[in-house]
């Protein structure tokens, strides 16, 4: 094993131990923090830090590939679609805290913990032996070893496996497009429909005159009230549902706002 | 001594954490993302017998997992969002229209 040989002698073992029980702890927090958290974005990042995590054990057993592997699958890919997706729902899809089924929470809670319990004791049943013999195939041939046997004993599965890659990419293309029921508006009836709307000139930048320039800043009027059009929808709380059609009358620009009352108020 | 149980041990708790998070959670997409925490408890477990028996059949299994889990997630998110499209809203609630 490469790291064995940096580090190797008792000093070694006090660093997985001390790596060990840092990580395991942080992720474990990160979980419940996962169930417990009411934004789903903060789910998303807690998340990441229990994949990261993962990454780290998967090195310490000997597994450099698969850290590699969950590190940008996982935490690259998998992640930031969630993220995308969090984007397009709206960024304060906040769960609620009513109970649609009554006592789902205490019942969820029982099934945890005697499945917590049975895993326990089918884990405690079992002898789960010592590591392993470290045999090259752990070391810098990781990489060789892995290819060797997905190439060779699991090459079907493997075939098997592209077939379903694009069987999903087919499929989200399917599920997610969607047909164009009206004409397209040539740039003619574009540039009539600004002007009717009685906001031909772009909307205000975040952050203009205001004290800093992040986009959930709104821009500041000449009078000094605030500009709600200059922030984003998405940002201020009100998600794509209540985004301000272009056509119709404009909630425009809402002066005498409490300082107070920025993006953060349009959270339920 | 950091041996075999204590990444098992660990997989087991995280994988009942992502188990109770699918139960309790309304949000479709912290649901998948319970779901995903699953999968990746079952990965370490893998990752660990692989270790322990000193082969590499169960890192394979475990890459398998990732691919599958990678496939999952964009049908589940592309579904999510035509739902989305439709309901104006993410939530498992209220997508109940073939209830009755």
């Amino acid at each position: 094993m490469t790291h064995s040989i940096v580090l190797a002698g008792p000093a070694a073992e006090t660093t997985r131990l001390v790596t060990y029980w840092v990580l395991a702890i942080g992720s474990v927090a990160a979980a419940l923090g996962m169930v417990l958290a009411r934004r789903a974005v903060h789910c998303a990042l807690l998340l990441a830090i229990v994949m990261l995590s993962l990454a780290v054990f998967y090195l310490m057993n000997g597994a450099p590939f698969l850290a590699f592997v969950q590190v940008i699958v996982y935490t690259g890919a998998v992640l930031m679609l969630f993220l995308f997706v969090l984007m397009i729902v709206g960024i304060t899809a906040a769960d609620s805290i009513i109970e649609t089924l009554r006592g789902q929470r205490m019942w969820a809670a029982l099934c945890g913990i005697a499945m917590l319990v049975l895993l326990s004791l089918v884990v405690g049943h079992a002898a789960i032996g010592s590591a392993g013999p470290s045999t090259a195939q752990f070391g810098n041939s990781n990489v060789t070893a892995l290819a060797h046997l997905i190439f060779t004993k699991y090459v079907y599965p493997f075939e098997i496996t592209s077939a379903l890659l694009i069987t999903a990419a087919v499929g989200a293309m399917v599920l997610t497009h969607r047909e164009r029921t009206r004409p397209k508006p040539t740039q003619r009836e574009l540039a009539a429909r600004r002007i009717a709307s009685g906001h031909p000139t772009p909307l205000p930048g975040p952050g203009t005159y205001a004290q800093h320039n992040s986009v959930d800043m709104p821009a500041l009027l000449p009078d000094g009230s605030q500009s709600e059009l200059s922030v984003s929808p998405v940002l201020s709380g009100g998600g794509p549902a209540e985004r301000p059609a272009l056509t119709g009358p404009q909630p425009g620009v809402t002066s005498e706002t409490p300082p107070g009352s920025g993006p953060e108020a349009g959270d339920q | 001594m950091v041996s075999p149980a204590h990444f098992i041990a660990l997989s087991v708790i995280l994988f009942v954490i992502g188990a109770v998070g699918v139960l309790v959670r309304r949000n479709a997409i912290v649901v998948f993302m319970c779901v995903e925490l699953m999968l990746n408890a079952a990965n370490l477990a893998f990752v660990t017998f692989a270790r322990m028996h000193g082969g590499l059949d169960g890192q394979v299994i475990a890459f398998f997992v990732m691919v599958v889990a990678a496939a999952e997630v964009v049908v589940g998110l592309a579904i999510l969002t035509s739902i989305f499209r439709a309901r104006r809203s993410a939530s498992v609630d209220d997508a109940n229209l073939m209830k009755y």
